[in-house]
């Protein structure tokens, strides 16, 4: 299929830039403006899960061990995770850093 | 040999889009265009056209179904006017953007307000920078052929865009005249099935009209522009073998007696078979004036008409909308002279705006335009454009 993408030039789009795989939103990574990503500190998580929760973007997902894991590709560092986690484990921290 | 009618020019619209085969017709009827809807919903009531026919709340949804149906492969036609026009504006954008070929009758009136329901092309011109072809008719045998030419135009491979058919308001629409009317099997030897290039179909989904991020966008804008600008020679050939098969030959630019003319007219729709009679006068007397008229309005057929107007002295421009507050014409005179910049031995170049909101143009008009026109090429000297016939005191 033609590709959309920052690269492609105009004679090679598809026709009126019509997607034709259907579900190819997987590929794009909407995450990557983020100015701030969260950091969690796992001695102090205790596993309750509500920034799996309470995030907007189904950022986290919840690993074998109890923890949760966070998604860099999709995660817009709005910052809800760290202002909901009860026991304040999560920490935002600036990209460049 | 076709059939020559006598019928009124609104339902040789309809008939046309009939012989066309089309399979959904959404319009919402609005004078002066309510004639052609209202045929065809009889031809698809009556069993003559095999064709959805869908009575929408409002020329928005009117548009928007059209864009669908298109997009789903089927062929397309609907039909409006003035107010009705300027509420599709949002989705008149998405159609050509999408590359869906809706041929679209557009019995052109004057826009609100005041209120008036009589001819000009305040409604298209307000449309122009849509993404649409756009012709103009002059008279009823070409309301009907042109239609057959914009479905043909708008579904070729190379083109895929839509076509907008301008016709005036009552002038033209309400008038009866003579038509030789091609039968459905005349059209299939001109007119083939209409096979999309891309097509909305549950088995093999689509995303057609996604968001266009700042990355695509302009590249999105540049296929759009390029298939405008290059739509005008498969215009020009579906015109040639329109001509070959059925006799009736059209151009681009229209020209009348400009072999020698020194000034030259320039005018679009019905209104220019009064300017032929006010050309034929004006020679008589000795004037040495023509005239030129767009049947092709977009893509702007530039090198047609700037062979047409070579060598000439002096051009009367007429518009029928009025650009507020441009301070130089109105649309047509804007791009016409335009078009002519830069141009060595330009004629000079004077603007009159004229039959607005169903103003007669007659015969005096035109020859009004032309003495001033001279007059002021003469003293090289005038006013860039002026309002032909408007009242001071």
């Amino acid at each position: 299929m033609a590709k959309v993408d920052a690269i492609t030039g105009w004679r090679n789009l598809e026709l009126g830039i019509t997607i034709t795989e259907p579900g190819n939103s997987r590929q794009l990574r909407t995450g990557d403006w983020r100015s701030q990503r969260p950091v969690t500190d796992r001695d102090k998580c205790i596993k309750c899960g509500m920034c799996w929760i309470y995030c907007p973007d189904i950022v986290y997902s919840p690993l074998r061990s109890g923890y949760f894991n966070w998604d860099e590709n999709y995660c817009k560092g709005c910052g809800i995770c760290a202002h909901e986690c009860p026991k304040d484990a999560i920490t935002m921290v600036m990209e460049e850093d | 040999m076709p059939k020559r009618v006598g019928i009124e020019v609104s339902l040789a619209a309809s008939e046309a889009a009939c012989v066309a085969d089309t399979d959904v017709v959404a319009a919402y009827p609005i004078t002066p265009q309510t004639h052609i809807v209202e045929h065809l919903a009889e031809l698809v009531a009556d069993g003559k056209l095999d064709a959805e026919f869908v009575p929408v709340e409002s020329e928005h949804s009117a548009m928007s179904v059209c864009v669908g149906s298109s997009a789903a492969g089927a062929r397309t036609f609907t039909a409006t006017s003035a107010q009705g026009l300027a509420l599709m504006h949002e989705i008149l954008f998405i159609a050509p953007a999408l590359r869906t070929p809706i041929v679209m009758a557009v019995t052109n009136r004057a826009l609100s307000g005041p209120i008036s329901i009589w001819n000009d092309h305040s409604d298209i011109m307000a449309e122009r920078d849509v993404g649409w072809i756009q012709t103009f008719a002059e008279n009823g045998q070409e309301v009907f052929d042109l239609i057959i030419h914009a479905f043909r135009v708008a579904e070729d491979p190379q083109v895929m865009l839509p076509i907008m058919v301008n016709l005036d308001g009552f002038t033209l629409s309400h008038v009866i005249e003579p038509i030789e009317m091609l039968s459905a099997s005349e059209v299939r030897k001109y007119l083939k099935p209409y096979k999309p290039r891309i097509v909305l179909d549950p088995k093999n989904p689509v995303t057609m009209g996604p968001v266009g991020m700042p990355e695509v966008y302009t590249e999105a804008k540049q296929q759009i522009e390029a298939a405008l600008t290059d739509s005008k020679k498969v215009v020009v050939k579906a015109w040639e073998e329109f001509a070959k098969l059925y006799g009736r030959r059209y151009k681009p630019v229209e020209t009348y007696r400009t072999k020698g003319a020194k000034i030259v007219l320039m005018t679009m729709g019905s209104v220019s078979e009064t300017a032929m009679t006010a050309v034929d006068k004006m020679r008589d007397e000795g004037v040495p004036v023509g005239l030129l008229r767009f049947r092709l309005w977009r893509p702007f057929p530039l090198e047609e008409f700037k062979r047409a107007v070579k060598g000439v002295k002096v051009l009367a421009v007429m518009d029928r909308a009025i650009s507020y507050g441009s301070r130089q014409g109105g649309p047509v005179f804007t791009e016409v002279r335009s078009a002519l910049y830069g141009t060595p031995k330009a004629p000079q170049i004077f603007g009159f705006v004229a039959g607005l909101g169903g103003r007669d143009i007659t015969v005096g008009t035109y020859e009004e335009m032309v003495d001033k026109a001279m007059r002021y090429a003469k003293k090289k000297k005038g006013p860039t454009y002026e309002l032909i016939g408007v009242r001071e005191r």
